[in-house]
């Protein structure tokens, strides 16, 4: 259970990591400082070795037996000295400081002597090393380090009186010298306590440390994300996580908040869509269902209004039945048409009149909050064909938020209308399509680019797909997403009706595909190639109209701006700035009412300089493009 | 010529077809009635109906189904649509398919009267002029055809793309053909609102009938034709120009306009 968490098992790495790092530390370290201890003891021995030869030499020479024995046997009582003897040439232990061991054999085949006495030739000059052994007498014992140092044969030797050794003799005997390495082996067990004890404080140190930054940084931040991806799944959209700092789990949690608030946003636009549409199929259902009980009472009263003429009295009565029935008929009419979606009524209008009004709603609560309006216009800018009423909503929407972006300290909203020219080729919507049966061809299930798409079946032997063209002309943002190949015999249909979209007779100037025709409303055929690698398009309608005339209003604020983040959300319905203040609706109302006079509104800001609103309203409705 | 008609009603609900039943028995012409449509297209395969008066939509089927049979058969009878408020706009879908005329649900006695009068007068002319086409004589003109650049509704209403934007709107003249001579017209005012389908103006004839014409276009009107208020026989003697009646801004005439029928296709 514990080894589940992510803390503890990065502590667990960790500590693992750390553990083997300072081990093999640890080793080398141990390994190098006994090493230097040895050879320290090794030159110690070494040195010992040629003062005892040098210093007995004359004894040797005068063979004054019992003074040797006697020198060795005073060195070999120092405590770290074990044993010292000489041993002749055929083997013989003829001095040494354990009596026991005088005239004793040594067998040249042990370890000790085989480096000189390798092949059972004495060598003559040896390196220290090679004279060195480390040993245990006992297995329980302590370490002995034996060195041997040979006794040269010198003109002395084979001239002296007693003359005991011949000339052509190198080697007369060796002295070996063995140390105890007692003192050597506990200071390195205390060496090696140590590097332990400082390891495991390390890991366990390392451990807190890291125990620390990972509950700091990963284990308390991942545990409120648990925590609000439970709260959310429970049904808690509200939910939103506290600040989780700048880091990778900052951000998740930022776009953990950010896709509730989304989620809770959909919710409600779901919601509220739902109720209009419900709303809208009630009173569609209402209406017709009083519809035909009226119908009954106003064709029976006014039947008895032409069968009793002699009757005035009735005559009378009956006509205020015929007339409130004719009234309760508005009133279905009326409330049917609130149930629909308002169509604009547009007509000639003068834009700078609107704005003039706009303004003039608004003068007060600008005057208040000291916000001077500038208006800079072109002369004589022609009138423009549009829904008064609403573009004037739209207006007054801009100037409340532009002021509501201004601080108290006031400042100053600028309007500039002008005449501006745009070419209709990356700019005009298909909003209309249909197949040579009429039917229509607009896909408003799929979108590119927020726009819905021309819809087109591809069929090829048994395979049928659907695919998407871009309702834009110009930009050809096509998605065919097929997964067959179009090849000769593939056809291209109305989803509809399975008529021919494919223009007989043409072909695309391009590649030489066949070429997709579809009938615009009003405006002409719109042609594009079938390919997916052309991206020839003809729209002949649009085309001759060329250069269109727009009046654009750009309405530039000194307020507070919008956040770069905040700038490709604010025309989605239900997005708000303004907390609990704003309904959200505002910005996507605007945009609905610019879209369905075939307009455009942009928005340019920079956060703490301002915003700029671009609307741009065509000069004429008659030829949508 | 006698007045009497062979007319099948076609709604579900009882108490608006006793009425018309009634309504109908003032003009003395003889009635049928279907409950549903699947009766009412036995009826149709057995009978021949002069007229067929027909609610658009039915818990079974809807009128389109009525006007398809129609065609496909080959029957020449006159179907008027009756319909709610909500279902204008197929209404004016059923005139772009051949429905002769539609009544907006609820209706008083003297519109269904004069829109049953004018079927009946439309099925005369037409079968009038069929015999004239059968005894090869020369062909007599019963009405004039509205010109190729215009648009129509039906045979009520036309409409003409001027280059300023704005559309003028007036009366065809087989309407008026099937009407008695014109004793007066009601107009709306200057920048009323009117909608496609919906009546825009009303024409009262000599035997008291009053004929509302239904609008070809929405739009807001600009200018009424002040001749037309001095002269109202104008437009009986000259419908399509002289005569127009409204000069109106369209709201969306892209969308509208296909429910018009081009009047360059009658001369095909």
């Amino acid at each position: 259970m514990l080894f589940k968490k992510i803390g503890f098992r990065l502590i667990f790495a960790v500590a693992l990591t750390s553990l083997i790092i300072i081990g093999v530390f640890a080793y080398f370290n141990i390994k190098s400082q006994s090493g230097s201890l040895i050879s320290e003891v090794e030159r110690h021995a070494n040195q010992l070795g040629e003062t005892v030869i040098s210093s007995t030499r004359f004894d040797m020479m005068l063979n004054q037996r019992d003074r040797i024995q006697q020198t060795i046997n005073s060195i070999g009582t120092q405590p770290q000295i074990r044993d010292v003897r000489i041993i002749n040439k055929i083997g013989e232990i003829i001095y040494s400081s354990d009596p026991n061991n005088i005239n004793k054999m040594v067998d040249k085949r042990t370890e000790s002597c085989y480096a000189c006495h390798s092949e059972d030739q004495p060598l003559e000059q040896i390196s220290i090393t090679e004279r060195t052994r480390v040993f245990k007498v006992h297995p329980d014992s302590n370490r002995v380090l034996g060195i041997i140092t040979p006794i040269y044969n010198g003109k002395s030797c084979w001239q002296a009186a007693c003359h005991a050794h011949p000339q052509n003799q190198k080697v007369l005997g060796v002295l070996d010298v063995s140390i105890s390495l007692a003192e050597v082996d506990k200071a390195i067990i205390t060496r090696e306590w140590e590097i332990v004890i400082f390891a495991i404080v390390a890991i366990i140190a390392v451990g807190l440390l890291i125990a620390f930054f990972v509950r700091r940084w990963v284990s308390n931040p991942v545990n409120d994300l648990l925590n609000a991806t439970q709260q959310v799944s429970q049904g808690n959209l509200n939910y939103a996580i506290k600040n989780l700092g700048d880091n990778e789990i900052g951000k998740l949690g930022e776009s953990f908040n950010n896709m509730t608030k989304k989620l809770s946003e959909a919710r409600i636009q779901l919601f509220q869509s739902d109720k209009m549409a419900s709303l809208g199929r009630l009173a569609a259902g209402v209406a017709h269902e009083i519809n035909n009980p009226l119908t009954g009472v106003l064709t029976y009263s006014s039947f008895l209004l032409k069968r009793t003429k002699d009757n005035p009295e009735l005559q009378e009565d009956l006509n205020i039945i015929v007339r409130e029935t004719l009234r309760s008929r508005e009133i279905v009419k009326s409330l049917l048409d609130f149930a629909r979606q308002s169509v604009p009524k547009k007509h000639n209008a003068n834009i700078i009149e609107i704005i003039d009004k706009a303004i003039s709603v608004i003068e007060s609560q600008l005057s208040i909050k000291k916000i001077k309006i500038i208006k800079q216009s072109e002369n004589n800018l022609p009138p423009i064909t549009v829904d008064s009423n609403q573009i004037q909503q739209v207006f007054i929407n801009l100037f409340v938020n532009a002021s509501d972006a201004i601080s108290k300290d006031g400042g100053s909203i600028t309007i500039l209308t002008k005449q501006i020219s745009l070419s209709p080729f990356g700019v005009a919507q298909i909003k209309k399509a249909s197949c040579p049966k009429r039917h229509s061809l607009i896909d408003n299930d799929f979108k590119i680019d927020g726009l819905p798409a021309l819809k087109v079946k591809v069929v090829s032997a048994d395979k049928e797909e659907i695919i998407h063209l871009d309702p834009v002309y110009g930009k050809h943002r096509n998605q065919y997403n097929l997964v067959f190949n179009i090849d000769k015999n593939t056809k291209f249909v109305c989803p509809d009706c399975n008529s021919s979209l494919v223009q007989q007779g043409k072909i695309c100037p391009e590649c030489g595909a066949p070429v997709l025709a579809f009938e615009i409303s009003g405006q002409g055929l719109y042609e594009v190639c079938s390919s997916v690698n052309s991206n020839w398009e003809k729209w002949d309608f649009v085309d001759s109209t060329g250069i269109k005339e727009y009046i654009e209003i750009r309405i530039n604020d000194t307020g507070s701006g919008i956040s770069k983040d905040d700038l490709p959300k604010i025309f989605e319905p239900f997005f708000s700035t303004k907390g609990q203040k704003g309904t959200g609706l505002g910005l996507a109302v605007i945009w609905g009412i610019i879209d369905n006079h075939n307009g455009t509104i942009t928005v340019e800001s920079e956060e703490g300089k301002g915003t700029t609103f671009i609307v741009r309203l065509p000069l004429t409705q008659q030829r949508q493009i | 010529m006698s007045k009497t008609a062979n007319i099948l009603v076609i709604d579900d609900e009882k108490v608006i077809i006793d009425g018309i039943v009634k309504i109908c028995s003032l003009e003395n012409y003889s009635i049928d009635v279907a409950l549903n449509i699947t009766t009412a297209l036995e009826k149709i395969s057995k009978h021949y109906y002069s007229i067929i008066i027909c609610d658009i939509m039915m818990p079974d089927g809807d009128g389109f189904q009525i006007l398809n049979e129609l065609q496909t058969r080959n029957i020449d009878s006159a179907l008027i649509m009756m319909t709610g408020y909500s279902t204008v706009e197929n209404a004016v879908n059923s005139l772009y398919r051949g429905a002769i005329d539609f009544i907006p649900k609820p209706f008083t006695v003297d519109e269904l009267l004069s829109s049953i009068y004018r079927a009946n007068k439309y099925q005369q002319i037409k079968s009038k002029q069929e015999r004239s086409y059968k005894d090869n004589k020369e062909v007599e003109l019963f009405y004039v055809e509205c010109p190729s650049k215009y648009y129509r509704l039906g045979h009520s209403s036309w409409l003409c793309e001027e280059s300023d934007g704005s559309v003028l709107i007036g009366v065809c003249d087989f309407f008026l053909a099937t009407i008695d001579s014109l004793m007066e017209i009601e107009f709306l005012e200057l920048e009323d609102e009117i909608a496609q389908g919906i009546s825009c103006f009303t024409i009262k004839s000599t035997d008291e009938r009053i004929h509302k014409i239904h609008s070809p276009v929405s739009g807001r009107i600009i200018d009424v034709n002040k001749n037309l208020k001095l002269i109202p026989n104008l437009i009986e003697k000259d419908p399509y120009f002289e005569g127009w009646v409204y000069r109106v801004i369209p709201h969306d005439l892209g969308y509208e306009i296909k429910n018009l029928v081009p009047c360059s296709s009658d001369r095909m």
